[in-house]
């Protein structure tokens, strides 16, 4: 379970305020207005942020005090997940061993992970001969490589067209769907929220609501969504 | 390793300065020939700045305003005195306004007298033969940075060419002028290769010069660290006050944009842009025509010691790059990690220090720290590389730190996201990205490392020269044959030195 306790991050007039808890396994949707906080929430639990009061753990485990590669947690950003000047194989290697001296089996690895998101034979491109759809691939399968217990996106799929971004969502349900990764996904689509999530947390005004199932909150929108969904 | 750059930087320009100060003390005070150094230093800078910048503005709006053939190859032109060696330049210089040039040559046919180019006239000759491509380029980026917009906006309103210059154009220029006239009043208060060879004589003596004299002819040390310590205290003088108008980041790019202009139709600008246009073309590429036209045929012939001194040259060139690169990135690396933007920005600042310093300070400091205890001029080519690296040091830091910040926000949180080492990073990510900025930087540096005639003057002996004080001495020999052909080497060295390291930076750079 991840846990958020009476979490506080200042980044100067902005505060973000934010307590929930994330049972194992759970696919999140994290929506609301721009500017509310929804990236912010991210960083923090990914450690770029420091936490001003409140505690954050996962599995009873403190995460407070660890940097941002020793937490338990895989990240996809909004952009720049590739390196321009690695190729597709070293930017998926880089979630094997970040030094990227990989032995024999680990690049067998590295090509079995691109064929699970259909990139066979892609290893030796550089990122610039990609298409959007298929950098979002690459993160992806460097996502699996990392096997990390919670998994992070931030808008990854923003800046694809519609029926690419559902193309992307269910390749997403589709790698993990056998996994107990426990997804947090931020997104200003509420249809993404129904399309991938269990659960969803309202992110508004600088604060983090608690967890609601994606059923009920949407059949039954407390004030702030409602204002959200207009 | 960041910390101990900048503490060696911190000795290069006030520990030298702590040790000519103490050398000064109790000397004799400055003498009418020393007052007279330094009107001098001030009237030359003031001078070439005025007619740098004067020259420049037509200039920059003929370019900005025109598109004709030729253009972005004269846009390449105007950054290339930067890597020009001084000594070359003055070799076609003297070739075009000498004596013997072809100016008098031309006047000579109307039966006029030949033109002199030493002193004051031929400094500032020289200045704004560097200093005119500079402030071209700096108005340049001023007109480009006027969004097409508003030139649309005016025409539709019918402006005529007066109101375009009080309404656009003014503003620009009280905006760009006063940074771009700091920047090269301070340059050439600190270009001694200018005055130590179209200089000289009473009349025409730069502080910088007066300390190579107190030096090399009378060995009157505490008179050379009194006149370091003046030349150091105009320096900083006029660093202060280049402080407050900001001074413009040069090196811009896309400048390969013309503004259309609806006000500029009329044949009267046509022709004054046009005259403006290849007035500057034809001053700025007739010196260096020559240099190739004089120095081609000795160029393979030239005696034994002028390739001793290539050989010299190149050590100094490759050594100060590879020390420049040993300073430039752990500041650069330094400066743009720590916590606190303002913190890194002094730490950058630091390594800007070199610009207002005067390498013959530094020198002189050097000089008098080590002369107990090694013979100077086996000191020469050390010294000459330590120097070299540390002057280059602020275009290598221009160039670096934006593209470290740029690697930061990029990749920082995706380095640290997937746990990277502080090496792996390194190793991975940032030398890979940092490819072309320090490539440039290492051109940049070996350059002018390679046409440097300063600090190498003041120590060397005759026979352990490089190839820029080589040609001085020819030069002084009256030999201007070989001068040429060693000129003519020299810039083809320089410019091939740039061009190996700038591309080496480009290939594989990809994405």
């Amino acid at each position: 379970m991840l846990q958020v306790k009476g979490l506080k991050i200042q980044q100067g007039d902005f505060a973000l305020g934010a307590s929930f808890d994330v049972p194992l396994g759970a696919h999140v949707a994290v929506i609301g207005p721009s500017g509310g906080g929804k990236s912010t929430l991210l960083a923090a639990l990914a450690g770029f942020l420091p936490l001003k009061e409140g505690k954050l753990s996962f599995q009873s485990q403190s995460l407070v005090e660890k940097t941002p590669g020793e937490r338990p947690i895989s990240m996809v950003f909004q952009d720049n997940n590739l390196f321009p000047h690695l190729t597709v194989g070293q930017n998926v290697g880089l979630g094997l061993r970040p030094d990227l001296k990989l032995t024999e089996a680990q690049k067998t690895d590295v090509e079995g992970a691109l064929k699970r998101v259909g990139l066979s034979g892609y290893s030796a491109r550089k990122p610039s001969a990609l298409s959007g759809g298929q950098i979002a691939r690459v993160a992806l399968a460097r996502v699996l490589l990392q096997n990390k217990p919670l998994l992070l996106l931030d808008e990854p799929f923003a800046a694809l067209g519609p029926a690419l971004k559902v193309e992307m969502l269910e390749l997403l349900k589709e790698l993990i769907v056998d996994s107990d990764i426990t997804l947090l996904m931020v997104s200003h689509d509420p249809d993404d929220a129904k399309r991938i999530a269990s659960h969803v947390i309202l992110v508004a005004e600088g604060t983090a609501h608690p967890l609601a199932e994606v059923g009920k909150i949407f059949s039954n929108p407390p004030e702030a969504l409602k204002t959200y969904l207009g | 390793m960041g910390a101990a750059a900048v503490a060696l930087l911190l000795f290069l320009t006030f520990g030298t300065l702590i040790a000519v100060a103490l050398q000064s003390e109790g000397v004799a005070r400055l003498s009418a020939a020393d007052w007279a150094a330094v009107r001098f230093t001030l009237l030359q800078a003031f001078l070439s700045a005025v007619v740098s910048v004067a020259l420049a503005i037509p200039v920059a709006r003929g370019l900005a305003r025109r598109q004709f053939w030729g253009r972005s190859l004269l846009i390449t032109l105007l950054g290339a005195p930067f890597i020009l060696p001084v000594v070359v330049a003055i070799i076609g210089l003297i070739a075009v306004f000498g004596r013997t040039g072809v100016l008098s040559d031309a006047l000579a046919i109307f039966g006029l007298p030949p033109v002199q180019i030493y002193g004051l006239h031929g400094v500032v000759l020289a200045h704004v033969f560097f200093n005119l491509p500079l402030a071209t380029r700096l108005f340049l980026q001023g007109w480009l940075s006027i969004p097409a917009e508003r030139f649309r906006l005016a025409a539709s309103l019918n402006f005529g060419p007066a109101d375009m210059r009080r309404v656009l154009e003014y503003p620009m220029l009280r905006k760009v002028g006063p940074g771009a006239f700091m920047l090269i009043f301070l340059l050439c208060m600190t270009s001694f290769a200018v005055a130590l060879t179209l200089g000289g004589g009473p009349k025409a003596t730069t502080v910088e010069l007066a300390i190579y004299q107190a030096f090399r002819f009378d060995f009157d040390l505490s008179k050379a660290a009194l006149l370091a310590m003046v030349q150091f205290g105009l320096c900083a003088a006029i660093a202060i006050a280049a402080f407050w108008v900001t001074l413009p980041a040069s090196m811009g790019v896309g400048l390969d944009r013309v503004t259309q202009r609806w006000d500029a139709m009329r044949t009267v600008s046509k022709i004054s842009d046009g005259a403006f246009l290849s007035t500057a073309a034809v001053f700025l590429l007739l010196p260096l025509m020559m240099v190739v036209v004089r120095g081609a045929p000795t160029v393979l012939t030239l005696p034994g010691p002028v390739w001793a001194s290539v050989g010299r040259s190149l050590i100094v060139a490759f050594a100060s790059t590879v020390f420049l690169v040993v300073l430039a990135l752990p500041i650069a690396i330094w400066s743009t990690t720590l916590k606190r933007r303002s913190v890194g920005a002094m730490v950058e600042g630091m390594g800007y220090l070199t610009i207002a310093a005067s390498p013959l300070v530094i020198g002189t400091g050097l000089f008098i720290i080590s002369f107990r205890y090694v013979n100077p001029a086996s000191l020469a080519l050390p010294v000459t590389i330590l120097v070299n690296a540390a002057m280059s040091l602020p275009f290598a830091l221009r160039s670096l730190v934006p593209s470290l910040l740029d690697i930061e926000q990029n990749y920082g949180r995706l380095s640290s996201s997937l746990g990277m080492s502080v090496w792996s990073k390194m190793r991975l990510v940032v030398l890979p990205r940092l490819k072309r900025p320090l490539g440039f930087s290492c051109g940049l540096s070996a350059a002018l490392s390679m046409g440097d005639l300063g600090v190498i003057a003041l120590f060397s002996d005759p026979s352990q020269g490089t190839l820029p004080l080589m040609i001085f001495r020819l030069m002084g020999a009256y030999r201007m044959d070989d001068a040429a052909g060693a000129a003519l080497l020299l810039l083809l060295l320089s410019l091939s030195l740039f061009w190996l390291f700038d591309r080496g930076g480009r290939t594989n750079a990809a994405g």
